[in-house]
């Protein structure tokens, strides 16, 4: 097993932080980004055009620099490119573009696309026999807000599309909150689900293995 | 009963369906008419009920996949309720798909405001590299239907209930109907509206060309056909080919006169046929707006 340690990722993301302070959101979703990366997805350099490949979807698309710094320590974009994120030459901006950055899988920004795209492109293995790969799609709790997310959640759930996972950081930063919480969302909907706190790379990696295959599932990670 | 333009594309699209690529989303409209397709191929028929933004971030996932997503709603719904999803699930992806429309303008007109669609054309016209196609005859449907789900590239087909009497299917560049001679002022009619316009300029010197593919427009055969008048006439948003028209004939003094359905909301029921008055888009109406042009 490679593991991305904190003394690795440290340096690349404080060279796209280039001295900006950085939200709580970045490094909560660091965690998350470590245990997939490092435990979970089954994707390389190598593999970012294999059909077979596993799907990682960046929903929350502003949460990017630790996703750029873990990109940069895994090998799948050159270390240089973190020095100018947003640059008139960069080919990684403030959100990432599916088209300029190797293995992104989706360009994200505008909240609420990621998880319709996710349950598409699960639709679109199954249609093709591709019974391994999953896909993961990583959203905040804010961005849960949007209805586009509900659309998705109710039609994955009454498919019974089991190749998804949804991961919902939960920062408590959805200004009407999630009374009884963001997996019950979910639930209502036919998901398996897990809450696990945030920072716990061995619960994280329990929850985001514990489907079952016969309905998508949900981690809801406790980050604050 | 003469076959409408939807069963057109309902019987085209299980042909294609042979394709293992081809994959259909829906999100109700015409699910029944599709049941028998979604027996045959369950995975690659999909009704997502009724969420529109879920149907176009379908099918971007599919297109992110490999498939050749075929997409079908109310033109409203498809094309305005979800036109950031075009943006950003299709565009942006990179990746294409097929999107068919019924309902535009004012097919069901008694339904009034919401189910009104005169726009979608010029909302598909912001985006880049579309292919758009108005069939003015069911006959059209199957090949245009074919050919775009065979390509890459995005493509909106534009489904009506109002038809020509005669199918042109090769008119994606624009086919002379009535030849007025050279220097005629040249009247350019987009899908349905063809008879309406043959008719209004029935005993006038002015030449008709014919297509049901406004996106890309044939400028190359505009700009050997037109003169110094320019009459567009589209069963949409009036003004929607304006800028395409304008842009190719740029380096040559001319006039344009582009007709279509007005802005306003009528607050109106009827029929398409009554709406079609009302936008000057019958015969009457289009004769009066070509004299008044001309004269």
């Amino acid at each position: 097993m490679t593991t991305t340690t904190a003394t690795e990722l440290g340096p690349l993301l404080d060279r796209v932080r280039a001295g900006r302070e950085f939200g709580a959101n970045v490094y909560s979703t660091l965690d998350v980004l470590q245990v997939l990366y490092d435990r979970v997805l089954r994707i390389t350099p190598a593999t970012v055009d294999d059909p077979d490949r596993d799907r990682f979807l960046l929903s929350k698309g502003h949460a990017v620099a630790g996703y750029y710094a873990l990109l940069a320590a895994r090998g799948f974009v050159p270390p240089e490119w973190l020095d100018d994120q947003g640059g008139p030459a960069s080919r990684l901006g403030d959100h990432p573009d599916r088209t300029l950055v190797p293995g992104v899988e989706i360009g994200s920004g505008s909240l609420g696309h990621g998880l319709g795209l996710g349950v598409g492109t699960a639709l679109g293995l199954r249609a093709q026999g591709r019974t391994g790969p999953r896909v993961y799609v990583l959203l905040g709790d804010a961005e849960l807000d949007e209805g586009s997310n509900h659309e998705a959640i109710a039609y994955a759930g009454a498919s019974g599309l089991g190749s998804l996972t949804a991961i919902v950081l939960d920062n408590r930063s959805a200004t009407y909150g999630w009374p009884g919480g963001a997996a019950s969302r979910f639930t209502v909907n036919g998901w398996s689900a897990a809450t696990v706190d945030g920072r716990d790379h061995d619960a994280l990696h329990a929850a985001l293995t514990g489907h079952d295959d016969h309905r998508p599932h949900v981690v809801v990670t406790d980050g604050e | 009963m003469t076959s409408t333009m939807r069963d057109a594309f309902v019987t085209s699209t299980e042909e294609v369906l042979a394709d293992p690529r081809t994959t259909v989303v829906l999100a109700d409209i015409s699910a029944d008419a599709f049941e028998p397709a979604a027996a045959r191929y369950p995975e690659r028929v999909i009704n997502v009920g009724i969420r529109e933004q879920l149907m176009i971030g379908v099918a971007g996932g599919l297109a992110l996949t490999g498939q050749r997503p075929v997409v079908h709603s109310y033109a409203p719904f498809l094309v305005e309720r979800a036109y950031e999803q075009i943006k950003l699930d299709l565009d942006h992806q990179g990746v294409g798909a097929v999107l068919v429309g019924i309902g535009g303008s004012y097919d069901r007109a008694a339904a009034g405001r919401t189910h009104l669609g005169p726009a979608d054309v010029a909302l598909i016209d912001t985006l880049h590299g579309w292919t758009v196609h108005v069939p003015g005859h069911p006959d059209e449907v199957r090949p245009l239907l074919r050919d775009v789900v065979c390509g890459q590239d995005s493509a909106y087909l534009r489904l009506s209930i109002r038809t020509n009497s005669r199918a042109y299917p090769e008119a994606g560049d624009l086919r002379v109907v009535r030849d007025a001679g050279p220097g005629a002022p040249l009247l350019v009619a987009v899908g349905p509206v063809l008879d309406a316009a043959v008719a209004a300029t029935a005993d006038r010197a002015v030449t008709v060309a014919y297509t049901h593919r406004p996106r890309p427009f044939d400028t190359t055969g505009l700009r050997t056909l037109a003169g110094t008048e320019v009459i567009l006439v589209e069963p949409y948003l009036a003004g929607t080919s304006a800028r395409v028209v304008s842009e190719a004939l740029a380096d040559r003094p001319h006039r344009l006169l582009a007709l279509g359905v007005g802005r306003e909301d009528l607050r109106r029921y009827g029929s398409a046929e009554d709406h079609e008055h009302w936008h000057g888009l019958d015969a009457a109406g289009l004769r009066r707006s070509v004299d008044a042009f001309l004269t």
